[in-house]
Protein backbone atom coordinates (compact mmCIF):
# COMPACT_ATOMS: atom_id res chain seq x y z
CA UNK A 1 0.00 0.00 0.00
CA UNK A 2 1.05 3.51 -1.10
CA UNK A 3 1.59 6.49 1.13
CA UNK A 4 0.04 10.25 0.75
CA UNK A 5 2.44 12.87 0.68
CA UNK A 6 1.51 13.86 4.57
CA UNK A 7 2.46 10.09 5.71
CA UNK A 8 5.71 10.62 4.11
CA UNK A 9 6.35 14.01 5.00
CA UNK A 10 5.66 12.70 8.63
CA UNK A 11 7.42 9.67 8.46
CA UNK A 12 10.71 11.14 7.24
CA UNK A 13 10.26 13.61 10.77
CA UNK A 14 9.37 10.58 12.83
CA UNK A 15 12.41 8.06 11.44
CA UNK A 16 9.69 5.48 10.48
CA UNK A 17 6.85 4.82 7.78
CA UNK A 18 3.73 6.08 9.58
CA UNK A 19 0.42 6.01 8.85
CA UNK A 20 -2.69 8.51 8.81
CA UNK A 21 -3.73 8.36 12.20
CA UNK A 22 -0.32 7.59 14.44
CA UNK A 23 0.67 10.34 16.52
CA UNK A 24 4.78 11.24 16.19
CA UNK A 25 7.15 14.13 16.90
CA UNK A 26 7.87 16.32 14.40
CA UNK A 27 11.71 18.95 14.16
CA UNK A 28 9.85 21.45 12.14
CA UNK A 29 12.11 23.33 9.25
CA UNK A 30 10.24 26.68 9.85
CA UNK A 31 7.70 28.24 12.43
CA UNK A 32 6.06 31.27 11.70
CA UNK A 33 3.87 33.73 13.59
CA UNK A 34 2.95 37.03 13.32
CA UNK A 35 1.32 39.97 15.98
CA UNK A 36 0.62 37.03 18.19
CA UNK A 37 4.29 37.31 18.70
CA UNK A 38 4.40 38.96 21.72
CA UNK A 39 1.37 36.99 23.29
CA UNK A 40 3.64 33.94 22.41
CA UNK A 41 7.10 35.87 23.89
CA UNK A 42 5.14 36.10 27.10
CA UNK A 43 4.04 32.29 27.23
CA UNK A 44 7.94 31.67 26.30
CA UNK A 45 9.32 33.46 29.18
CA UNK A 46 6.96 31.38 31.82
CA UNK A 47 9.06 28.50 30.52
CA UNK A 48 12.22 30.57 32.23
CA UNK A 49 14.35 29.64 29.43
CA UNK A 50 16.60 32.24 28.56
CA UNK A 51 17.71 31.52 25.06
CA UNK A 52 14.79 29.83 22.59
CA UNK A 53 16.05 26.38 20.92
CA UNK A 54 16.31 27.26 17.47
CA UNK A 55 16.46 30.78 16.78
CA UNK A 56 17.06 30.60 12.89
CA UNK A 57 13.61 28.45 12.67
CA UNK A 58 11.63 31.29 13.84
CA UNK A 59 9.96 33.68 10.93
CA UNK A 60 8.11 36.74 12.86
CA UNK A 61 6.22 38.87 10.26
CA UNK A 62 4.11 41.91 11.59
CA UNK A 63 1.35 42.18 9.28
CA UNK A 64 -2.04 42.20 11.56
CA UNK A 65 -2.46 45.63 12.77
CA UNK A 66 -0.03 47.62 10.44
CA UNK A 67 1.28 49.90 10.97
CA UNK A 68 0.22 49.92 14.53
CA UNK A 69 -3.34 51.69 14.97
CA UNK A 70 -3.06 52.25 18.84
CA UNK A 71 -0.72 52.65 21.97
CA UNK A 72 -1.70 48.80 23.06
CA UNK A 73 -0.58 47.72 18.97
CA UNK A 74 2.90 49.76 19.18
CA UNK A 75 3.71 48.08 22.44
CA UNK A 76 3.20 44.71 20.98
CA UNK A 77 5.34 45.21 17.93
CA UNK A 78 7.54 47.01 20.24
CA UNK A 79 8.21 44.02 22.32
CA UNK A 80 8.62 41.63 19.50
CA UNK A 81 11.27 44.05 17.92
CA UNK A 82 13.16 43.48 21.19
CA UNK A 83 12.77 40.33 21.61
CA UNK A 84 13.62 39.56 18.20
CA UNK A 85 17.33 41.36 18.97
CA UNK A 86 17.41 39.65 22.22
CA UNK A 87 17.19 36.07 20.55
CA UNK A 88 18.97 37.17 17.10
CA UNK A 89 16.45 36.26 15.31
CA UNK A 90 17.27 36.52 11.90
CA UNK A 91 13.91 36.15 9.85
CA UNK A 92 12.60 39.58 10.73
CA UNK A 93 9.51 41.01 8.55
CA UNK A 94 9.07 44.43 9.88
CA UNK A 95 5.58 46.24 9.24
CA UNK A 96 6.80 47.31 5.43
CA UNK A 97 6.45 43.72 3.78
CA UNK A 98 3.04 42.69 3.59
CA UNK A 99 0.86 39.39 5.04
CA UNK A 100 2.55 36.53 6.57
CA UNK A 101 1.70 33.90 3.90
CA UNK A 102 2.84 35.78 0.89
CA UNK A 103 5.93 36.99 2.14
CA UNK A 104 6.99 33.93 3.56
CA UNK A 105 6.46 32.51 -0.10
CA UNK A 106 8.08 35.28 -1.71
CA UNK A 107 11.38 34.43 0.71
CA UNK A 108 10.91 30.89 -0.38
CA UNK A 109 10.14 29.65 3.33
CA UNK A 110 7.59 27.22 1.22
CA UNK A 111 9.53 24.83 0.04
CA UNK A 112 8.96 21.38 -1.10
CA UNK A 113 9.00 18.33 1.26
CA UNK A 114 9.02 21.24 4.49
CA UNK A 115 7.55 21.02 7.81
CA UNK A 116 5.92 24.27 8.33
CA UNK A 117 4.20 25.13 11.52
CA UNK A 118 2.56 28.81 12.05
CA UNK A 119 0.46 30.19 14.64
CA UNK A 120 -2.33 31.62 11.71
CA UNK A 121 -4.78 29.77 10.57
CA UNK A 122 -3.98 30.35 7.12
CA UNK A 123 -0.94 28.54 7.39
CA UNK A 124 -2.08 25.96 4.91
CA UNK A 125 -1.15 28.50 2.25
CA UNK A 126 2.32 26.81 1.57
CA UNK A 127 0.85 23.36 0.54
CA UNK A 128 0.83 25.43 -2.51
CA UNK A 129 4.34 24.94 -2.86
CA UNK A 130 4.09 21.03 -1.74
CA UNK A 131 5.11 21.96 1.87
CA UNK A 132 3.51 20.27 4.74
CA UNK A 133 1.74 23.43 6.34
CA UNK A 134 0.09 23.61 9.42
CA UNK A 135 -1.60 25.98 12.32
CA UNK A 136 -0.90 25.79 15.62
CA UNK A 137 -2.11 28.09 18.90
CA UNK A 138 0.17 30.25 20.59
CA UNK A 139 0.92 28.16 23.32
CA UNK A 140 2.18 25.48 21.52
CA UNK A 141 4.09 27.73 19.38
CA UNK A 142 5.78 28.75 22.68
CA UNK A 143 6.68 25.65 23.49
CA UNK A 144 7.84 24.62 20.01
CA UNK A 145 10.60 27.85 20.52
CA UNK A 146 11.54 26.28 23.76
CA UNK A 147 11.96 22.68 22.56
CA UNK A 148 12.13 22.82 18.41
CA UNK A 149 9.24 19.75 18.73
CA UNK A 150 5.85 19.32 18.09
CA UNK A 151 3.38 16.23 18.35
CA UNK A 152 1.32 15.50 15.25
CA UNK A 153 -1.07 13.24 14.17
CA UNK A 154 -0.92 12.17 10.90
CA UNK A 155 -3.64 13.35 9.00
CA UNK A 156 -5.72 11.58 6.78
CA UNK A 157 -5.72 12.71 3.19
CA UNK A 158 -9.02 13.93 0.64
CA UNK A 159 -8.37 14.02 -2.49
CA UNK A 160 -10.05 16.75 -4.74
CA UNK A 161 -9.37 16.03 -8.52
CA UNK A 162 -9.80 18.99 -10.94
CA UNK A 163 -10.30 18.95 -14.71
CA UNK A 164 -11.68 20.66 -17.29
CA UNK A 165 -10.49 24.77 -17.79
CA UNK A 166 -12.04 27.63 -16.60
CA UNK A 167 -14.89 29.42 -18.40
CA UNK A 168 -14.13 33.18 -18.55
CA UNK A 169 -14.88 35.11 -15.79
CA UNK A 170 -14.64 32.17 -13.20
CA UNK A 171 -11.01 31.35 -11.61
CA UNK A 172 -9.75 29.50 -8.47
CA UNK A 173 -11.91 31.49 -5.36
CA UNK A 174 -15.11 29.92 -7.53
CA UNK A 175 -13.38 26.69 -7.54
CA UNK A 176 -12.71 26.50 -3.88
CA UNK A 177 -15.94 27.97 -2.86
CA UNK A 178 -17.72 25.01 -4.69
CA UNK A 179 -15.48 22.41 -2.92
CA UNK A 180 -16.80 24.27 0.69
CA UNK A 181 -20.09 24.82 -0.53
CA UNK A 182 -20.59 21.42 -1.41
CA UNK A 183 -19.04 19.74 1.20
CA UNK A 184 -19.47 21.93 4.19
CA UNK A 185 -17.08 23.47 6.46
CA UNK A 186 -15.78 20.95 8.60
CA UNK A 187 -15.64 18.47 5.27
CA UNK A 188 -12.04 17.88 5.96
CA UNK A 189 -11.60 18.48 9.59
CA UNK A 190 -8.39 16.84 10.69
CA UNK A 191 -7.57 15.87 6.99
CA UNK A 192 -5.08 17.09 4.42
CA UNK A 193 -6.66 18.01 1.32
CA UNK A 194 -4.86 17.08 -1.51
CA UNK A 195 -5.47 19.13 -4.71
CA UNK A 196 -4.76 16.98 -8.09
CA UNK A 197 -6.41 15.95 -11.46
CA UNK A 198 -5.37 16.47 -14.73
CA UNK A 199 -6.37 20.56 -14.40
CA UNK A 200 -4.14 20.80 -11.55
CA UNK A 201 -1.07 21.75 -13.15
CA UNK A 202 -3.21 24.49 -15.29
CA UNK A 203 -3.39 26.15 -12.23
CA UNK A 204 -0.89 29.51 -11.48
CA UNK A 205 0.79 29.24 -8.14
CA UNK A 206 -1.10 32.15 -7.01
CA UNK A 207 -3.94 30.04 -7.59
CA UNK A 208 -2.49 27.16 -6.16
CA UNK A 209 -2.35 29.89 -2.86
CA UNK A 210 -6.21 30.21 -3.01
CA UNK A 211 -7.26 26.94 -2.82
CA UNK A 212 -4.60 25.62 -0.09
CA UNK A 213 -5.41 28.86 1.84
CA UNK A 214 -8.79 28.13 1.82
CA UNK A 215 -8.49 24.98 2.83
CA UNK A 216 -8.28 26.18 5.87
CA UNK A 217 -12.32 26.72 5.72
CA UNK A 218 -13.15 23.40 5.16
CA UNK A 219 -10.91 22.16 8.33
CA UNK A 220 -8.36 21.07 6.74
CA UNK A 221 -4.85 20.78 8.98
CA UNK A 222 -2.87 21.28 5.33
CA UNK A 223 -3.49 21.79 1.82
CA UNK A 224 -1.20 20.21 -0.90
CA UNK A 225 -0.47 20.67 -4.46
CA UNK A 226 2.40 18.35 -5.89
CA UNK A 227 5.56 20.65 -6.85
CA UNK A 228 5.61 20.47 -10.85
CA UNK A 229 7.49 22.51 -13.67
CA UNK A 230 5.72 25.36 -12.26
CA UNK A 231 6.89 25.20 -8.64
CA UNK A 232 10.45 24.50 -9.50
CA UNK A 233 10.80 27.03 -11.93
CA UNK A 234 9.90 29.49 -9.60
CA UNK A 235 12.23 28.03 -6.96
CA UNK A 236 14.83 27.70 -9.32
CA UNK A 237 16.39 31.47 -8.80
CA UNK A 238 15.45 31.87 -4.76
CA UNK A 239 15.13 28.60 -3.16
CA UNK A 240 16.87 29.30 0.48
CA UNK A 241 18.30 26.09 0.76
CA UNK A 242 18.18 22.79 -0.28
CA UNK A 243 15.11 20.56 -0.91
CA UNK A 244 13.03 17.04 -1.72
CA UNK A 245 10.16 17.22 -3.74
CA UNK A 246 7.42 14.47 -2.12
CA UNK A 247 4.90 13.27 -3.66
CA UNK A 248 2.02 10.53 -2.87
CA UNK A 249 2.44 7.23 -4.62
CA UNK A 250 -0.18 6.22 -7.15
CA UNK A 251 -1.64 3.82 -4.95
CA UNK A 252 -1.52 5.57 -2.08
CA UNK A 253 -4.72 5.64 0.46
CA UNK A 254 -7.41 8.16 0.63
CA UNK A 255 -10.03 8.81 2.68
CA UNK A 256 -12.14 9.86 -0.32
CA UNK A 257 -11.78 11.42 -3.79
CA UNK A 258 -14.35 14.10 -4.94
CA UNK A 259 -14.27 15.49 -8.86
CA UNK A 260 -15.23 18.40 -10.13
CA UNK A 261 -14.79 19.73 -13.49
CA UNK A 262 -13.80 23.57 -13.70
CA UNK A 263 -15.70 23.89 -16.88
CA UNK A 264 -19.03 23.61 -15.12
CA UNK A 265 -18.42 26.16 -12.70
CA UNK A 266 -19.99 29.34 -12.67
CA UNK A 267 -18.96 32.78 -10.64
CA UNK A 268 -19.75 31.29 -6.65
CA UNK A 269 -20.18 33.71 -3.44
CA UNK A 270 -20.19 32.65 -0.20
CA UNK A 271 -23.29 34.50 1.86
CA UNK A 272 -23.21 35.13 5.34
CA UNK A 273 -22.61 34.11 7.79
CA UNK A 274 -20.74 30.87 6.91
CA UNK A 275 -18.19 30.36 4.58
CA UNK A 276 -19.73 26.95 3.47
CA UNK A 277 -23.07 29.51 2.43
CA UNK A 278 -22.47 29.67 -1.13
CA UNK A 279 -24.77 30.44 -4.17
CA UNK A 280 -23.89 31.17 -7.45
CA UNK A 281 -22.98 35.10 -7.74
CA UNK A 282 -26.49 35.41 -10.32
CA UNK A 283 -28.82 34.03 -6.72
CA UNK A 284 -27.85 37.33 -4.84
CA UNK A 285 -27.30 39.62 -7.79
CA UNK A 286 -28.62 42.84 -7.49
CA UNK A 287 -27.92 43.23 -3.93
CA UNK A 288 -26.73 46.61 -3.05
CA UNK A 289 -23.65 47.00 -0.44
CA UNK A 290 -21.19 49.50 1.20
CA UNK A 291 -17.55 48.50 0.85
CA UNK A 292 -15.45 45.93 -1.70
CA UNK A 293 -12.22 44.66 -0.19
CA UNK A 294 -9.97 43.22 -3.00
CA UNK A 295 -6.66 41.60 -2.07
CA UNK A 296 -5.88 39.83 1.17
CA UNK A 297 -3.96 36.59 1.79
CA UNK A 298 -6.48 34.81 -0.17
CA UNK A 299 -6.76 36.84 -3.43
CA UNK A 300 -4.29 39.79 -2.93
CA UNK A 301 -1.48 38.42 -5.43
CA UNK A 302 -0.88 39.94 -8.86
CA UNK A 303 -3.08 37.46 -11.02
CA UNK A 304 -6.48 38.92 -8.39
CA UNK A 305 -4.89 42.35 -8.67
CA UNK A 306 -5.20 42.45 -12.54
CA UNK A 307 -8.29 40.57 -12.95
CA UNK A 308 -9.84 43.30 -10.68
CA UNK A 309 -8.32 46.01 -12.59
CA UNK A 310 -9.14 44.79 -16.05
CA UNK A 311 -12.35 45.63 -14.95
CA UNK A 312 -12.01 48.61 -13.56
CA UNK A 313 -10.13 50.63 -15.97
CA UNK A 314 -11.75 53.16 -17.72
CA UNK A 315 -14.68 52.96 -14.57
CA UNK A 316 -15.42 54.10 -11.60
CA UNK A 317 -16.20 53.01 -8.64
CA UNK A 318 -20.40 53.41 -8.22
CA UNK A 319 -21.07 55.99 -5.72
CA UNK A 320 -22.72 54.36 -2.82
CA UNK A 321 -19.23 51.90 -2.67
CA UNK A 322 -15.81 52.41 -0.87
CA UNK A 323 -13.67 50.01 -2.75
CA UNK A 324 -10.48 49.50 -0.91
CA UNK A 325 -7.60 47.73 -2.50
CA UNK A 326 -4.83 45.54 -0.23
CA UNK A 327 -1.92 43.91 -1.75
CA UNK A 328 -0.43 40.99 -0.36
CA UNK A 329 2.79 42.16 -0.13
CA UNK A 330 5.55 45.42 -0.82
CA UNK A 331 6.64 43.29 -3.75
CA UNK A 332 3.24 42.48 -5.59
CA UNK A 333 2.12 46.35 -4.65
CA UNK A 334 5.51 47.32 -6.69
CA UNK A 335 4.76 45.11 -9.25
CA UNK A 336 1.06 46.55 -9.74
CA UNK A 337 2.40 50.50 -9.68
CA UNK A 338 5.07 49.22 -11.83
CA UNK A 339 2.40 47.96 -14.49
CA UNK A 340 0.18 50.61 -14.10
CA UNK A 341 -2.59 48.80 -11.60
CA UNK A 342 -2.29 50.83 -8.94
CA UNK A 343 -3.26 54.08 -11.36
CA UNK A 344 -6.07 52.14 -13.07
CA UNK A 345 -7.16 51.90 -9.05
CA UNK A 346 -6.80 55.16 -8.29
CA UNK A 347 -8.70 56.99 -11.38
CA UNK A 348 -11.55 54.16 -10.37
CA UNK A 349 -12.02 55.74 -7.11
CA UNK A 350 -10.61 53.03 -5.11
CA UNK A 351 -9.03 53.38 -1.71
CA UNK A 352 -5.17 51.24 -2.11
CA UNK A 353 -4.35 50.50 1.64
CA UNK A 354 -0.82 49.43 2.39
CA UNK A 355 0.51 45.10 2.46
CA UNK A 356 -1.00 43.49 5.11
CA UNK A 357 -4.07 41.75 6.99
CA UNK A 358 -5.76 45.43 6.62
CA UNK A 359 -9.76 45.01 7.51
CA UNK A 360 -10.11 41.38 6.97
CA UNK A 361 -9.73 40.26 10.91
CA UNK A 362 -11.34 43.38 11.96
CA UNK A 363 -9.09 44.64 14.05
CA UNK A 364 -8.37 48.14 12.57
CA UNK A 365 -9.01 50.23 9.31
CA UNK A 366 -11.82 49.65 7.17
CA UNK A 367 -14.55 48.04 9.63
CA UNK A 368 -18.09 48.11 9.07
CA UNK A 369 -20.80 49.83 10.70
CA UNK A 370 -24.02 48.17 11.97
CA UNK A 371 -25.92 46.76 8.84
CA UNK A 372 -23.11 47.68 6.32
CA UNK A 373 -22.59 45.08 3.92
CA UNK A 374 -18.98 44.02 2.62
CA UNK A 375 -18.10 41.75 -0.68
CA UNK A 376 -14.63 41.27 -0.35
CA UNK A 377 -12.23 38.45 -1.49
CA UNK A 378 -11.43 37.09 2.03
CA UNK A 379 -11.32 33.76 3.39
CA UNK A 380 -14.23 34.33 6.27
CA UNK A 381 -17.52 35.70 6.70
CA UNK A 382 -18.27 34.65 10.68
CA UNK A 383 -20.60 37.32 11.95
CA UNK A 384 -18.94 40.60 13.06
CA UNK A 385 -15.65 39.73 11.92
CA UNK A 386 -15.04 42.71 10.28
CA UNK A 387 -17.37 45.12 12.20
CA UNK A 388 -20.25 45.53 13.95
CA UNK A 389 -22.70 42.05 14.83
CA UNK A 390 -25.05 42.77 12.31
CA UNK A 391 -22.94 43.70 9.81
CA UNK A 392 -22.40 41.53 6.28
CA UNK A 393 -19.57 39.71 4.76
CA UNK A 394 -20.11 38.39 1.20
CA UNK A 395 -16.98 36.16 -0.29
CA UNK A 396 -16.27 36.06 -3.61
CA UNK A 397 -13.12 36.38 -6.10
CA UNK A 398 -11.53 39.57 -7.47
CA UNK A 399 -13.45 39.52 -10.78
CA UNK A 400 -16.83 39.50 -9.10
CA UNK A 401 -15.98 41.95 -6.22
CA UNK A 402 -14.96 44.62 -8.97
CA UNK A 403 -18.05 44.18 -10.97
CA UNK A 404 -19.92 44.82 -7.92
CA UNK A 405 -17.72 47.41 -7.20
CA UNK A 406 -18.28 49.12 -10.37
CA UNK A 407 -22.43 48.40 -10.58
CA UNK A 408 -23.10 49.27 -6.83
CA UNK A 409 -24.89 46.06 -6.62
CA UNK A 410 -23.81 42.02 -6.42
CA UNK A 411 -22.62 41.61 -9.82
CA UNK A 412 -22.02 38.43 -11.86
CA UNK A 413 -17.84 39.35 -13.57
CA UNK A 414 -19.48 38.03 -16.87
CA UNK A 415 -21.76 41.24 -17.40
CA UNK A 416 -18.05 43.23 -18.20
CA UNK A 417 -16.70 40.57 -20.64
CA UNK B 1 -18.17 15.75 39.93
CA UNK B 2 -19.02 18.73 39.68
CA UNK B 3 -23.01 20.55 38.94
CA UNK B 4 -23.54 23.08 36.56
CA UNK B 5 -25.87 24.65 33.79
CA UNK B 6 -25.91 23.90 29.89
CA UNK B 7 -25.47 26.95 28.00
CA UNK B 8 -26.44 25.55 24.44
CA UNK B 9 -25.79 26.11 21.01
CA UNK B 10 -25.88 25.21 17.33
CA UNK B 11 -23.18 23.96 14.63
CA UNK B 12 -20.44 25.29 13.32
CA UNK B 13 -20.02 28.12 16.49
CA UNK B 14 -16.75 30.29 15.02
CA UNK B 15 -14.04 31.17 17.13
CA UNK B 16 -14.80 34.91 15.61
CA UNK B 17 -18.32 34.45 17.82
CA UNK B 18 -16.52 33.26 20.64
CA UNK B 19 -13.64 35.79 21.12
CA UNK B 20 -13.84 38.66 18.66
CA UNK B 21 -10.80 39.64 16.41
CA UNK B 22 -10.99 42.78 17.45
CA UNK B 23 -9.72 41.60 20.90
CA UNK B 24 -7.47 39.24 19.61
CA UNK B 25 -4.45 41.33 19.30
CA UNK B 26 -5.30 43.01 22.50
CA UNK B 27 -3.47 41.58 25.55
CA UNK B 28 -6.67 41.61 27.87
CA UNK B 29 -6.68 40.43 31.03
CA UNK B 30 -8.30 37.21 32.16
CA UNK B 31 -11.23 38.28 33.51
CA UNK B 32 -11.57 41.08 30.70
CA UNK B 33 -11.59 37.85 28.56
CA UNK B 34 -13.81 36.47 29.95
CA UNK B 35 -16.09 39.24 29.90
CA UNK B 36 -16.08 39.14 26.23
CA UNK B 37 -16.65 35.37 25.96
CA UNK B 38 -19.69 34.89 23.51
CA UNK B 39 -20.04 38.56 22.89
CA UNK B 40 -21.16 38.51 19.38
CA UNK B 41 -23.16 35.01 19.93
CA UNK B 42 -24.71 35.36 23.66
CA UNK B 43 -24.79 38.42 24.92
CA UNK B 44 -26.29 37.72 27.56
CA UNK B 45 -23.79 34.32 28.34
CA UNK B 46 -20.97 36.75 29.91
CA UNK B 47 -23.23 38.53 32.17
CA UNK B 48 -25.18 35.16 33.28
CA UNK B 49 -22.31 32.68 32.82
CA UNK B 50 -21.50 30.90 36.74
CA UNK B 51 -18.73 28.81 37.50
CA UNK B 52 -19.10 24.76 36.61
CA UNK B 53 -21.35 26.06 34.06
CA UNK B 54 -20.91 23.68 30.47
CA UNK B 55 -21.55 24.68 26.57
CA UNK B 56 -23.25 22.38 24.83
CA UNK B 57 -23.19 22.63 20.75
CA UNK B 58 -23.17 20.63 17.76
CA UNK B 59 -20.25 19.80 15.45
CA UNK B 60 -17.49 21.73 14.48
CA UNK B 61 -17.00 23.95 17.42
CA UNK B 62 -14.38 26.44 17.20
CA UNK B 63 -14.32 25.89 13.40
CA UNK B 64 -12.23 29.40 11.96
CA UNK B 65 -9.27 31.39 13.82
CA UNK B 66 -6.36 29.55 15.71
CA UNK B 67 -6.69 32.42 18.17
CA UNK B 68 -6.53 29.98 21.84
CA UNK B 69 -8.40 33.07 23.27
CA UNK B 70 -11.57 31.33 22.40
CA UNK B 71 -10.62 28.02 24.34
CA UNK B 72 -8.62 30.17 27.21
CA UNK B 73 -11.86 33.12 27.60
CA UNK B 74 -14.34 30.18 28.16
CA UNK B 75 -12.46 28.96 31.32
CA UNK B 76 -11.48 32.22 32.61
CA UNK B 77 -15.45 32.25 32.32
CA UNK B 78 -15.93 29.49 34.65
CA UNK B 79 -17.32 27.14 31.51
CA UNK B 80 -15.92 23.67 33.14
CA UNK B 81 -16.48 21.43 29.74
CA UNK B 82 -17.60 22.03 25.96
CA UNK B 83 -19.85 18.92 25.02
CA UNK B 84 -20.22 19.27 21.37
CA UNK B 85 -21.02 16.78 18.78
CA UNK B 86 -17.24 17.34 16.77
CA UNK B 87 -14.63 19.86 17.22
CA UNK B 88 -12.48 21.69 14.83
CA UNK B 89 -8.79 20.39 14.52
CA UNK B 90 -7.32 23.54 16.04
CA UNK B 91 -9.90 24.45 18.70
CA UNK B 92 -9.60 20.83 20.26
CA UNK B 93 -5.76 21.20 19.99
CA UNK B 94 -5.55 24.85 21.79
CA UNK B 95 -8.32 23.78 24.38
CA UNK B 96 -6.29 20.86 25.35
CA UNK B 97 -3.06 22.78 25.39
CA UNK B 98 -4.86 25.09 27.61
CA UNK B 99 -7.01 22.87 29.73
CA UNK B 100 -10.14 23.18 28.90
CA UNK B 101 -12.61 20.20 28.96
CA UNK B 102 -13.21 19.61 25.24
CA UNK B 103 -15.52 16.38 25.41
CA UNK B 104 -17.17 14.88 22.16
CA UNK B 105 -20.32 13.31 22.72
CA UNK B 106 -23.28 11.90 20.34
CA UNK B 107 -26.26 12.10 22.33
CA UNK B 108 -25.81 14.98 24.69
CA UNK B 109 -25.89 17.46 22.51
CA UNK B 110 -29.76 16.51 20.76
CA UNK B 111 -31.13 16.02 24.03
CA UNK B 112 -29.42 19.16 26.18
CA UNK B 113 -31.37 22.57 26.33
CA UNK B 114 -30.07 25.74 27.91
CA UNK B 115 -30.62 25.98 31.41
CA UNK B 116 -30.83 22.26 32.07
CA UNK B 117 -28.49 21.00 35.21
CA UNK B 118 -25.63 19.16 33.84
CA UNK B 119 -23.34 17.22 35.99
CA UNK B 120 -20.06 15.63 34.68
CA UNK B 121 -18.43 12.31 35.56
CA UNK B 122 -14.92 12.89 33.98
CA UNK B 123 -13.58 9.46 35.20
CA UNK B 124 -16.45 7.50 34.06
CA UNK B 125 -17.05 9.36 30.73
CA UNK B 126 -20.40 9.94 31.72
CA UNK B 127 -23.21 13.17 31.35
CA UNK B 128 -25.84 13.49 33.80
CA UNK B 129 -28.76 15.83 33.69
CA UNK B 130 -32.21 15.50 35.21
CA UNK B 131 -32.49 11.42 35.40
CA UNK B 132 -31.07 11.09 31.76
CA UNK B 133 -27.62 10.01 31.28
CA UNK B 134 -25.16 10.44 27.92
CA UNK B 135 -21.70 9.14 27.27
CA UNK B 136 -18.42 11.05 26.00
CA UNK B 137 -15.70 9.87 24.37
CA UNK B 138 -12.33 9.65 26.35
CA UNK B 139 -9.75 11.63 25.07
CA UNK B 140 -6.99 10.05 22.82
CA UNK B 141 -3.90 8.53 24.76
CA UNK B 142 -1.63 11.11 22.97
CA UNK B 143 -2.96 14.01 24.46
CA UNK B 144 -3.60 12.71 28.10
CA UNK B 145 -0.13 13.26 29.01
CA UNK B 146 -0.41 17.13 28.12
CA UNK B 147 -3.81 17.12 30.08
CA UNK B 148 -2.39 15.08 33.09
CA UNK B 149 0.32 17.45 33.08
CA UNK B 150 -2.08 20.46 33.28
CA UNK B 151 -1.35 21.88 29.73
CA UNK B 152 0.92 22.26 27.24
CA UNK B 153 3.87 24.46 29.44
CA UNK B 154 3.92 22.39 32.37
CA UNK B 155 4.06 19.45 29.64
CA UNK B 156 7.23 21.36 28.25
CA UNK B 157 8.76 22.33 31.61
CA UNK B 158 8.74 18.42 32.65
CA UNK B 159 9.87 17.28 29.07
CA UNK B 160 12.87 20.17 29.64
CA UNK B 161 13.91 19.07 33.17
CA UNK B 162 14.13 15.25 31.47
CA UNK B 163 16.27 16.10 29.16
CA UNK B 164 18.35 18.59 31.43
Amino acid sequence: MGQTFSEKVLGRKAGRPVGAGEVITAVPDFYLSHDNSSAIIGEFRKLGLARVAAPDKIVIVLDHIVPAADEKYAQNHKTIREFVAEQGIRNFFDIEHGVCHQVLSEASFALPGAVIMGSDSHTTTYGAFGAFSAEIGRTEMASIWATDEIWLRVPETLRIEFRGAFAPGVSAKDAILKVIGDNGADRANYEAVEFAGPAAPEFSLASRMVLCNMAAEMGAKNGYFAPDAKTLGWLASRARGPFEVVVSDTDARYEAVLTYDLSMLEPLIACPHTVDNVKPVSAVAGKPFHQALIGTCTNGRFEDLEAAARILSGRKVHAGVRCLILPASRSVYLEAVEKGLIATFIKAGCVVLNPGCGPCLGAHEGLLAPGEVVVGTSNRNFRGRMGARDSEIYLASPATVAASAVRGTITDPREFA
Amino acid sequence: MSAGRVWKYGDDINTDVIYSGKYTYQQLKPEEMARKALEDLDPLFAKNVRPGDVIVAGKNFGCGSSREQAAACLRYAGIQAVVAKSFSRIYFRNAINLGLAVLQSEDAPDALKTGDPIEIDFPNGKIMSAGRTFSFFPLPESVLGIVEAGGLLEWTKKKLSIRG
